[in-house]
């Protein structure tokens, strides 16, 4: 019997080659061989060898649509977290769209308005996978309309090659319109309207022996965005219902999350503000998680993602679910060429400011004795003076003829260890950090680029300065469009423990032909944050060989 | 054993007679664009299955925190009313960046001047169904939706590989 079913499996493939259908997918797959390192605190694993690996299909014939990701962690590479383990399929489902219906069956991801409510997404570079498994239908019933569904429950690990499930149910539809389109009359409107609301809810028995828990809990809202010529705004409101959890400490207070941006732009000239209010906000399917376990919603933090390594791995800020205000100012201004700023090539510059404080909490009419456990009040965007996180950055790009071009950048970056807790250091962390990059082509498919980087930690109140600081310096060499090569030191040479003003050297070589590519590194690679979206995830120092192959078909 | 090799014989041979047959469309085995609705970046709503009904488009994969991704699209940026003029490409730069940095993407467009038309995808979707790995990924499309060409990577001068590419396109 089992042989007619690979005859039909075979069968059935060869009829899937023949056929129109569509068949596209990628692959990666990352190699670590690490080295005892006692200098940087580096561990051998006993396996020595470290590999994941993971492969994405998705087929696709007329309005049929069908997918599947298989996943291997043997075991998983050092640092990332261990909801990832064994081979097997991670995720699958099968599904069918035309212009009206999209429905899928299996796993799916999805995003309603800004994430507030609900957001299930997956970076693999991250380890997160908080993807609903169950159904979802989308519903186009005229131009300009969407509405969605969706019922399921989470991924909350990967043991053993096979999807372990959240505790809770995960239900929610959402709405929205875009109103320019959906009504003829506001066609050629100067204004542009996108209106939507959402509602969530979550599904966990009480099994607790303390409290009575509620099992259903909502969070609903609603969102708009305006456009009128160069102006643009949105915003959002979400707020949730008692959601006692491990993460609240078992309160019954009710959370909110909302969000707005304002901005202005022109040709050359771009502006923008956005601010933030969070307060017991975390919303999970299962009460009892923590980390980045089986999170329905998605909460952004409110700051520009640096991409030099100093500045992005050491000091990054984390979204804090429980309560936070934040603001943020960004402008990015183009001298035009020609000009006396902008010489022959024209000149960019860009401000950014962003600041975060722990939100104000007060007793106004709470009475802490009765049996609400409703145990603080808060009012959106309102503020104490405890600061969480504030950088002031600055870059200047130019280039200055044919071969040379370069970016100067600036970073002043105070970081509440106390709260973020990147490190074991107290208090505020005060970091400034400077780069200057440049690039010099020599040819058509040569060029040289360097990037030098210091970050100076000042002394704080309790005398602490961290680590202390660091200087990096990378060149890289790039032969278009198959090879690059690049060398890399860290020094960590103002740390106050003599023992650890340690060098990171690493040299990494590259192949890319087409949608491959092939990365080979061998060196040192000093404990950091690696962070996406406000998600970190903690990488530790680590010594030796990896190897990265990434493919797209 | 034997019996799965003779299923494969079985299967090789239906393969070549289909091979053998003469496809009326001979670009029927490149990957085609896949159907996933984007909004730009003002709300409106777009069918990625929909992108090549006014010529060949180069579909860029970027985020405003990845330096190779702006320093690709800002050095086409430099080239691209010729490349318009020539071939009568559109380019496409689908931003990746989450609710995090979504706000951003407009800042920098507008403060570099970008013609490009912008898409946003925000949790990855299209990305996804475009098997993409990591930024920057360039995609080039004929006028079929069918993917001709890809990178992944930006070095200095890969915009010329990309510009042989899309000549070679044109002059079909």
């Amino acid at each position: 019997m089992k042989k007619y079913y690979a005859f039909f499996a075979l069968l059935l493939t060869c009829q899937i080659a023949h056929s129109q259908g569509n068949l596209t997918g990628n692959m990666e797959t990352v190699f670590q061989y690490l080295n005892e390192d006692t200098v940087i605190n580096a561990k051998q694993p006993i396996q020595k060898g470290l590999i994941n690996s993971y492969m994405n299909v998705f087929y696709t014939q007329g309005n049929f649509k069908a997918g599947m990701r298989f996943e291997s962690y043997l075991p998983r590479i050092q640092g990332y977290p261990n909801r990832f383990d064994g081979t097997g399929l991670g995720m699958r489902y099968v599904g069918y769209q035309n212009e009206f219906i999209d429905v899928t069956l299996g796993t799916f991801y999805e995003q309603f308005g800004s994430g507030l409510a609900l957001r299930t997404y997956e970076d693999r570079n991250l380890g997160y996978d908080n993807l609903l498994d169950g159904m979802r239908v989308i519903i186009r019933p005229g131009k300009g309309f969407v509405v969605k569904g969706v019922y399921g429950t989470q991924r909350l690990s990967f043991q053993q090659g096979q999807i372990v499930h959240g505790a809770g149910l995960v239900r929610g539809v959402d709405g929205e319109v875009h109103l320019n389109e959906a009504l003829k009359s506001l066609k050629e409107a100067s204004l542009d309207v996108v209106l939507g609301a959402s509602f969530v809810s979550k599904f966990q028995e009480d099994d607790n022996p303390e409290w009575v828990l509620p099992q259903n809990v909502g969070a609903y809202g609603a969102r708009a965005k305006l456009t009128y010529g160069n102006f643009y705004a949105d915003a959002e409101y979400i707020q949730k219902e008692a959601d006692p959890s491990s993460d609240n400490q078992y309160i019954y207070n009710y959370g909110h999350a909302a969000i707005f941006n304002l901005r202005y732009t022109q040709k050359g000239l771009g502006i923008l503000l956005s601010g933030k209010s969070v307060d017991n906000m975390s919303f999970r399917s299962d009460r009892t998680k923590d980390l980045q376990d089986v999170l329905i919603n998605f909460l952004p933090s409110l700051n520009k993602t640096h991409t030099y390594n100093l500045v992005a791995t050491l000091y990054p800020y984390a979204t804090q679910p429980m309560g936070e205000v934040a603001y943020q100012a960004d402008l990015l201004y183009t001298f035009k060429k020609g000009s006396q700023l902008g010489g022959k090539y024209g000149t960019t510059i860009g401000l950014n400011f962003s600041t975060t404080y722990r939100p104000e909490q007060t007793l106004n009419g709470i009475d802490l004795n009765d049996s609400s456990r409703v145990v603080y009040h808060t009012t959106a965007f309102q503020r104490s003076d405890s600061l969480y996180w504030q950088d002031i950055n600055f870059n200047i790009t130019k280039k200055f003829n044919k071969k040379w071009s370069g970016i100067l950048s600036y970073y002043d970056i105070n970081i509440n260890n106390d709260v973020v807790k990147v490190s074991d250091a107290k208090g505020i962390i005060h970091a400034r950090i400077a780069v200057l990059e440049g690039t010099y082509k020599l040819n058509t498919h040569h060029a040289l680029r360097w990037e030098l980087q210091g970050m100076w930690v000042q002394r704080n109140e309790q005398g602490i300065n961290d680590k202390g600081n660091w200087a990096t310096a990378l060149v890289e060499y790039t032969i278009s469009p198959g090879w690059f090569f690049s060398a890399m030191n860290q020094y960590n040479y103002g740390n106050d423990d003599l023992s650890k003003r340690v060098n990171y050297p690493i040299v990494t070589c590259g192949y890319i032909k087409d949608a491959t590519r092939l990365t080979v590194s061998y060196g040192r690679q000093r404990a950091g944050l690696f962070c996406v979206g406000g998600v970190c995830r903690p990488v530790p120092a680590n010594n030796g060989l990896m190897i990265n192959l990434t493919h797209s078909f | 054993m034997t019996k799965l090799i003779s299923y494969l014989f079985v299967c090789a041979v239906a393969l070549n007679a289909f091979a053998q047959e003469p496809t009326h469309e001979s670009t029927s085995l490149l990957k085609q664009l896949p159907s996933v609705k984007l909004v730009d970046m003002k709300g409106k709503a777009v069918n990625t299955d929909q992108l090549t009904t006014g010529g060949p488009v180069i579909i860029s994969f970027w985020a405003t925190w990845c330096a190779p991704c702006k320093k690709e699209l800002n050095t086409i940026h430099e080239v691209y009313e010729d490349w318009v003029e020539e071939t009568g490409v559109t380019l496409i730069a689908v931003a990746i960046d989450d609710e995090k940095t979504k706000s951003q993407v407009p800042v920098y467009v507008n403060g570099k001047a970008w013609d490009y038309t912008v898409l946003m995808d925000p949790n990855w979707d299209f990305k996804r169904a475009m098997g993409v790995n990591n930024v920057p990924h360039t995609f080039l499309v004929d006028k079929n939706g069918n993917i001709v060409y890809s990178h992944n990577n930006y070095a200095p001068g890969d915009e010329e590989e990309l510009y042989h590419e899309l000549l070679k396109l044109s002059e079909k």
